[in-house]
């Protein structure tokens, strides 16, 4: 057995993964523990703030002056390189170059170009961070683009990147899921593209390590409070009840999957203390909504979602998703944009300055990025005030912080931020890196199903080494 | 630590299994091995091959291999070479050699480096029946295999189960419900076992719980399953899946209906819906798609999913590249591609508009009478085209259309838009509107033909509204180009290939149409190595949990080999013969004294053999979702038995599908009887399963699946504790303890128990469950509002003349009962 396992087996006996693989192990089809090396992790858990929809790279993090003069004209066949359109555009007569129409500033001591004017807060803590301006991905719609980059494979069927990493490491906390969901829709209502419940399912793998999606309205864990009318001592008199009989059952039966059950019902009766109290956010001091923003204090927003983040963080929920939906701005980029980038700025921002100064930032990555990145032509009429944008997946950004990233810059966008022009950073390059930066080779990570070792990274990957701390 | 005894007791068993030969057994021993670790490079997949040199054929595998000499064959110098640069897998690679794998190698290679085919591609062989040293314990032909197996490693079955823990086994795996009091009671005094197979095997319910696993196969929901996530209608296809179980159709007939019941000759409509099964996969809706590239997904799915379902083959990897492990080359992928791919379908979505090809059909009890109706309209509407088409028609049409011009009451008295405009404001499309309203309601010579029609018109139309426009499968007049798509991309096209099945089974034959007809003919001739062997381990995993082969998704070289290879085939041809006949096979296996076996774990047992493989002892395993409700339901006494229809909305937390769906719509529950069917008819969402569902490891019907999952997580103690459905129905089997138990304490304990598991109180259980329920209602009565808000959980009356502190209590006590691990598991 491997290191990873081993430690985590030992050390946490009574962990939710380790009792569920107990039962596991002997029904499973799939190999039985993974073998994966211990490499060094450098963070021990992940906060993705994905941005659901597609952020225009073009008008966020890469900075395209020389586009300003060729505003209108239309781009050269030699960019596109007769590559393959959505279809939305790919019947559109002109494809017009369409320069952004916001402010630009190199921000901090690395110098990284934002765009301040609508992600001030973000580019305040750009020393933080490290911007990839050459992501590139095949898929051109919304849910492909989506599964892809969660699950490495544009059709659904395969665990999440989340379910993977629960898999892997199992769990930090015996109290709550190794992988927990939280999902916000955004102020720009015109595109609510949903996020389907398979982005955080399992695959493959047995659905104990699928995602644990936080509500934003009635129970923040399905099913987590008693029924109308029972107590919490009501509750534990019938659990006791329920463990004397299973185990009078396990003695007549002889079958340890009965222990195993008495201690899930045990586990749950913990969860329904402990989700609670994470989400239960009345004992945070005023500082903190300054930090997040007053949005904060509203469930199921953008910020209180960074916050609840953080508190799991603080709790050892080991792969914490996010996704902010309605980044999807085909049609008016000036109008929308900044009604996003108004729900994200101040709480991405708050959520990597309040990770540091409680000493977690060291050991936690933090992802900011979409499924795609938008087009360098306008969809439909250009004007200097109305433009919207197509999906591109030949090249965007994202950005990573935290846990074994070296802030600064890596790759970049040819002069129409069309297309990668050094240093791309794929898909499964992505993957990669963030299972290596936990500890994971990520061509050892597998699964057997169907006969075939499965990866996160199917046959690809390179861990991107240059943007890793030494 | 229960984790380490087992991977001991799996390294005994291993042994215990390997040992059992002696000599090398090339499939057994060395295919696994050379499959996993050096078919990557060394197999079928010539692209990825290196060195040129492969090693799943022994005429190419001799060029490393010297038979008998192990000492001067390269393949076994190399994967015991010192030096990790000349060592075999490479160093970088992450498969690794067992000193005990070299040393089969090794002995292999000593003993002459025979190669044999693949079991699974083999013929199905006529196994003798082995002899056994107690006869006395065989029931029938299955007890023989499995006993020679046991008595071979030295174990001894289980004693039978006893009656009451058999019928609720049997019950459950038969019909996904229990017994009620009144059928353990029988069963009790004439515990018959024919009698009662047979009993249930006839009940509505029986379908039911039988049509479950297959809908997972053929990935049935009511969705489309991509980003807004539409809902479809594809329920009679489900339905049509039910009543094939319940009229016992055999399992040849069920796989060419719908596989191609379009294409036989003069189908039935029923036949025609039966297709609908290759029409379950998802469809992308979403703005922006390509549809030429979604068509391909489609078609893919199709061919794959036909594929696992009916042959056990991994088809989907030898989509791009040939397959690494498997004779599937990418040419053949496509070749079975081109049977699916003939479809007049577009490539998008159309949510509950369906996409084409479709039919209309009634619900399944009408679906006769409505066929029959559309028959007889049929030349009626065709007499009354004809007489449209006819001068006289036309010369009245135009007198009557002149007699309007001077008649406005006459004319705004016409239905719609014609009584609204004038006459010259009339366009083309309004004129021929005018034109079926005067054939339809006023042309004198059509009034005998119409006073003919309108009754079964009207009859059509009520029949149809029971019913739904279903996807189906059909074929354009004109045969659609297949091409190899290099690198399995949409857009790629390489060689033309033309229909036609892989070559390293049977060949089709030659008097068969290469279409999806003759492509599920092939699949039934009773040669095919695949297609029964794939069915009796299904079938087999219904009643022991796993199958003989317990990857019934891979039946191929990467794929578990079978626990007990002869009594597979002995099955599959027993099968075949007897005219594919499912119902006869789950007869003769429950029949057999293996089934019959008492579960009970032994630490003897766990620590030889903790999977249970040789079956020393019946099947314990956690039931299935659908099962886990469904018991509830009838426990509480509120189930609906109503067969077939639309799929209904029970109880789900609200706001799931607004945090999810497009348009934030939210999830509408039903009312009444809706909310009390069985689990098979819930709304399937691919986007927002069921919870109940997905936290109870049902299969998320995305994609084809035949596996079957089990775990065990504390979101399943929340969902079982908390959950308004299990509420609700702890409540009702309260109530049923409180009216039929009689007044005290311990009379309603035994009844809970009576009504739930068939049996009485033992041990300390009595003193367990008194004790909870004096507690509870010390609780209730401390808490008057407690018990109101407690008694409101779920939309069925409380029952006014039962004392409200004692429902609760008793409530309280109903759901551990609902929760104990005995509940949840078949035994």
């Amino acid at each position: 057995m491997n290191q990873l396992r081993r430690d985590f087996l030992t050390h946490s006996t009574l962990g939710l993964g380790s009792a569920a693989l107990g039962s596991l192990l002997p029904a499973s089809s799939g190999a039985a523990v993974p073998s994966i090396p211990s490499t060094p992790p450098r963070a021990k858990r992940v906060i993705y703030l994905f941005q659901s929809g597609g952020p225009s790279h073009l008008d966020l993090y890469d900075y395209k002056p020389l586009l300003q003069d060729q505003f209108g004209e239309d781009l050269p066949d030699s960019v596109r390189g007769g590559q393959r359109l959505t279809g939305f555009t790919k019947n559109q007569k002109s494809l017009p170059i369409t320069p952004t129409k916001f402010r630009f500033q190199q921000c901090g001591q690395n110098g990284s170009w934002v765009n301040t004017e609508l992600l001030p807060g973000i580019g305040s803590v750009a020393d933080q961070i490290c911007f990839i301006r050459s992501m590139h991905t095949e898929a051109i719609n919304h849910d492909p683009a989506r599964t892809f980059l969660q699950t490495g494979a544009q059709l659904a069927g395969r665990p999440s990147m989340g379910a993977w990493l629960s898999y892997g490491l199992g769990s930090e906390t015996e109290d709550l899921p190794a992988f927990m969901v939280l999902n916000s829709y955004g102020s720009c209502k015109r595109t609510p593209q949903p996020v389907s419940g398979r982005l955080w399912g399992s695959g493959f793998l047995p659905s104990q390590y699928q995602g644990v999606k936080l509500q934003s309205v009635g129970d923040p864990v399905l099913f987590v409070s008693n029924p109308p009318g029972i107590s919490r001592q009501s509750q534990r008199q019938s659990l006791d009840a329920l463990g004397r009989m299973n185990q009078l059952k396990a003695e007549q039966a002889g079958d340890p999957e009965i222990e195993a059950r008495i201690q899930q019902y045990e586990m749950a009766f913990q969860m329904q203390a402990s989700v609670p109290e994470l989400t239960d956010i009345s004992d945070e001091p005023e500082s903190t909504f300054q930090l997040y923003g007053e949005d904060a204090k509203t469930r199921g927003t953008y910020a209180a979602n960074c916050l609840i983040a953080r508190r799991m963080a603080e709790r050892g929920v080991r792969f914490i998703q996010l996704y902010h939906v309605g980044w999807d701005h085909h049609q008016n980029i000036p109008r929308d944009l900044p009604l996003m980038c108004g729900d994200v700025d101040k709480a991405s921002a708050g959520l990597l300055i309040d990770l540091k100064q409680r000493g977690l930032l060291e050991d936690t990555l933090v992802i900011w990025g979409g499924e795609f990145g938008r087009t360098t032509f306008s969809q439909g009429k250009l004007t200097r005030e109305v433009y919207g944008r197509d999906h591109h997946g030949r090249v965007f950004s994202i950005w990573m912080a935290g846990g074994g990233i070296k802030p600064g810059s890596y790759g970049s966008s040819d002069d129409f931020g069309y297309s990668v022009a050094e240093n791309g950073v794929h898909v499964h390059d992505l993957q990669a890196t963030i299972l290596h930066l936990l500890g994971i080779d990520h061509t050892r990570l597998t699964y057997r199903f169907q006969g075939r070792d499965f990866r996160l990274t199917d046959v690809h990957g390179q861990v991107v080494d240059p943007i890793l701390s030494c | 630590m229960y984790f380490q005894r087992f991977i001991f007791a799996h390294l005994v068993l291993l042994s215990a299994l390997s040992a059992a030969g002696g000599d090398i057994d090339f499939n057994r021993d060395i295919r696994p091995i050379l499959s996993d670790k050096c078919y990557q490079c060394h197999g079928p997949d010539g692209r990825a091959r290196e060195a040129d040199l492969r090693i799943d054929r022994r005429q190419d595998a001799l060029a490393v291999i010297t038979p008998g000499d192990p000492e001067s064959s390269e393949l076994f110098l190399r994967v015991n070479h010192e030096d990790p640069d000349q060592r075999m897998p490479p160093d970088q690679s992450p498969k690794k050699l067992k000193p005990r794998e070299i040393a089969k190698l090794r002995q292999w290679i000593a003993e002459g480096a025979n190669f044999t085919g693949h079991w699974a591609y083999q013929p199905i062989s006529k196994p003798a029946l082995p002899a056994v040293s107690n006869p006395d314990w065989v029931q029938n032909e299955i007890d023989l295999f499995i006993l020679h197996r046991l008595e071979q490693s030295g174990l001894k079955p289980s004693p039978p189960a006893d009656g009451r823990t058999l019928l609720r086994r049997l019950t459950l795996d038969l019909t996904g419900l229990p017994p009620t009091l009144q059928q353990y009671e029988s069963f009790a005094k004439s515990p018959d076992l024919e009698t009662m197979i047979d009993r249930l095997m006839s009940s509505p319910r029986y379908g039911e719980h039988m049509a479950w696993r297959w809908l997972d196969a053929a990935r049935y929901a009511d969705s489309d399953g991509y980003e807004s996530d539409p809902l479809r209608n594809m329920w009679p296809w489900r339905d049509w899946v039910v009543e094939a179980f319940n009229r016992h159709l055999p399992y040849d007939q069920f796989i060419i209906e719908q596989l191609a019941g379009d294409q036989l000759k003069s189908p039935s409509v029923r036949q025609v819906l039966a297709t609908g099964f290759n029409r379950n996969h998802r469809l992308n809706n979403e703005g922006g798609v390509d549809p030429d590239e979604w068509l391909v997904e489609y078609v893919c799915d199709r061919a794959e999913t036909t594929a696992t379902v009916f042959m056990g083959l991994t088809w989907q990897c030898a989509r791009c590249h040939d397959h690494k492990f498997d004779p599937i080359t990418t040419k053949e992928y496509y070749q079975l591609f081109s049977f699916f791919h003939q479809l007049p379908e577009i490539g998008n979505g159309r949510g509950s508009n369906n996409a084409p090809p479709m039919i209309e059909v009634s619900d399944l009890p009408h679906l006769e009478e409505f066929a029959a109706v559309v028959d007889q309209l049929q030349p009626l509407t065709q007499q009354l085209e004809a007489i449209a088409n006819s001068d006289e028609f036309k010369e009245a049409y135009h007198a009557w259309q002149k007699s309007l011009e001077t008649d406005d009451v006459a004319r705004k008295k016409l239905p719609g838009e014609l009584g609204k405009k004038e006459i010259n404001k009339w366009d083309q499309k309004l004129t021929e509107q005018a034109q079926a309203h005067f054939l339809r309601n006023i042309y004198e010579l059509a009034a005998g033909l119409r006073s003919q029609m309108r009754p079964l018109e009207k009859l059509q139309s009520q029949l149809k509204a029971t019913g739904a426009k279903v996807m189906v499968m059909g074929d354009r007049d004109e045969r659609r180009k297949t091409f190899i798509l290099k690198r399995g991309a949409f857009d790629q096209p390489g060689d033309e290939v033309t229909a036609d099945t892989p070559a390293f089974l049977p060949p089709m034959d030659p008097s068969l149409p290469k279409n999806r007809l003759g492509l599920a003919r092939w699949l039934v001739r009773p040669d095919h190595p695949l297609t029964a062997r794939v069915a009796v381990n299904r079938t087999w995993e219904r009643f022991f949990g796993t199958g003989l082969v317990k990857t019934p998704e891979d039946f191929g070289s990467q794929g578990e080999l079978p626990s007990h290879p002869q009594l597979l085939d002995y099955l599959a041809r027993w099968l075949i013969e007897s005219g594919w006949d499912l119902q006869a096979l789950q007869k003769l296996i429950l029949s057999s004294a293996t089934y019959q076996q008492s579960s009970r774990v032994t630490p003897e047992l766990i620590t030889v053999d903790p999977e249970n493989r040789l079956l020393a002892r019946g099947a314990r395993y956690r039931l299935p979702a659908p099962v886990i409700r469904d018991q509830a339901l009838a426990a509480s006494g509120l189930l609906v038995e109503q067969i077939g229809g639309p799929a209904v909305k029970p109880y789900q937390p609200a706001g799931l599908w607004k945090e999810i769906i497009k348009g934030r719509v939210e999830y509408k529950r039903d009312k009444n009887e809706k909310l009390y069917r069985r689990s098979l008819y819930t709304l399937w969402r691919r986007a927002v399963k069921p919870p109940l569902m997905s936290l109870l490891d049902a299969n998320g019907r995305d994609t084809c699946a035949v596996d079957l999952k089990q775990t065990n997580t504390p979101l399943q103690a929340l969902l079982l504790l908390n959950d308004e459905t299990f509420v609700e129905h702890a409540r009702g089997l309260a109530t049923r303890m409180m009216r039929e138990g009689g007044t005290d304490d311990e009379a309603r304990i035994c009844r809970g128990l009576a009504l739930l598991l068939g049996r009485q109180p033992h041990g300390n259980e009595l003193a367990i469950l008194s004790e909870e329920l004096q507690q509870q209602r010390s609780y209730f009565q401390a808490h008057p509002d407690a018990v109101d808000a407690f008694l409101a959980v779920g939309d069925s009356p409380v029952d006014a003349s039962l004392e409200a502190v004692e429902l609760a209590a008793t409530t309280s006590v109903a759901r551990v009962l609902l929760n104990l691990d005995e509940t949840l598991t078949r035994e």
